[in-house]
């Protein structure tokens, strides 16, 4: 008899849990207001299959800001490019000293200033690491649509 | 010692009551093995293994760089940068190289650390001998004859075109740390 007991409780939470487990992208749907994930639906413990690598062009014409602020983008591949405490390959082309010669453009001179508007004599440690605001570009579309457009002066 | 010398040459300058046939193949075949043997160790120190012996981080390092892994699969090793392809040459630099064993023997780069410390040495001499030679060897491969500038980047025909092609720079005067890590680049022309 209580065989039997144990086999119709289990029985019953077996029928109530089905439906929960079959029904996941339906509650992922419905307990997130609506909002969609780039991820897709898929569980969070899921690993998603990576997207094919975008091939960096390797030298293109200096491409346009589309705000006033913004660091220049990178119009080269800058792969094995090496910045670091021994060397700064950017540098070699981009340096104050170098860009004449080598027809590159030039770094801004606030990358000698300090946090505090001090004007050093060498490019500040804050702005050493080009690649950090300054990064290169493949041919990406947005993957959320956006209608950003730059300000007047830029266009 | 007189006595055995004088018999030696004796030995030595009386012919031989061998066949002529036999002589002959005594002498091709100890030739195969002697010039096949000293190919064989030119080669055998010419292999990645063998530089990895001593400079072990420096191999590992040209596995991010392009002379490692690219698109076609075409790779180059250290022998193929630091040994003159050229005979002659490659003999010279061989037997300067016979220097490095002391080196070896006195580990003189035999941690990391000390490795580091004379990397800027190290490269300096490497770049120096490039520059002597107009970068021979890396114009074993890089042709400057067979370039083709409209499959070249803007940047590179702009250097190409002018400076390497008058023959102003050589390779090397560009391309440093092209498989490798630089060393602190301070005071180097170009930098």
């Amino acid at each position: 008899m209580k065989k039997l007991l144990t086999m119709i409780v289990a029985g019953m939470i077996a029928l109530t849990a089905a439906p929960v487990w079959s029904d996941d992208a339906d509650e992922l749907l419905s307990n997130n207001g609506g909002v969609g994930s780039l991820r897709g639906l898929v569980e969070i413990s899921t690993t998603n299959k990576s997207e094919p690598l975008k091939r960096v062009p390797r030298d293109v014409q200096p491409i346009d800001r589309n705000y006033v602020q913004q660091p220049p983008l990178v119009p080269h591949t800058t792969r094995g490019y090496q910045v670091n405490l021994n060397a700064n390959k950017c540098l070699s082309c981009h340096s104050f000293k170098n860009a004449g010669e080598m027809g590159a453009t030039k770094i801004s001179v606030t990358h000698y200033e300090t946090r505090d508007g001090t004007t050093l004599s060498d490019v500040s440690p804050r702005r050493y690491f080009c690649l950090q605001c300054h990064v290169t570009q493949a041919d990406a579309k947005p993957l959320v649509e956006n209608t950003f457009l730059p300000v007047d002066s830029l266009r | 010692m007189l006595n055995l010398l004088k018999r030696l040459w004796v030995i030595m300058k009386s012919p031989s009551s061998a066949a002529m046939g036999f002589i002959l193949i005594l002498g091709f075949t100890g030739g195969i093995i002697f010039w096949g043997g000293f190919n064989m160790g030119m080669e055998a120190t010419n292999s990645e293994e063998f530089c990895a012996g001593c400079h072990a981080p420096i191999v590992k390092e040209i596995r991010e760089t392009i002379h490692y892994s690219n698109r076609s699969g075409v790779r180059a090793i250290c022998s193929d940068c630091h040994v003159p392809h050229n005979w002659t040459d490659k003999i010279i630099r061989k037997v300067q190289a016979s220097k490095e064993l002391v080196a070896f023997a006195m580990g003189t780069i035999g941690t990391q650390e000390k490795f580091e410390a004379r990397r800027g040495y190290l490269a300096n001499r490497e770049w120096h001998r490039m520059k002597e030679n107009d970068s021979a060897e890396c114009r074993n491969c890089h042709e400057f004859d067979f370039m083709d500038f409209s499959e070249q980047g803007a940047r590179s025909v702009k250097q190409h075109s002018t400076a390497l092609a008058s023959g102003e720079k050589t390779c090397v005067d560009c391309h440093k740390g092209i498989a490798h890590q630089l060393p602190n680049m301070e005071g180097i022309e170009g930098w």
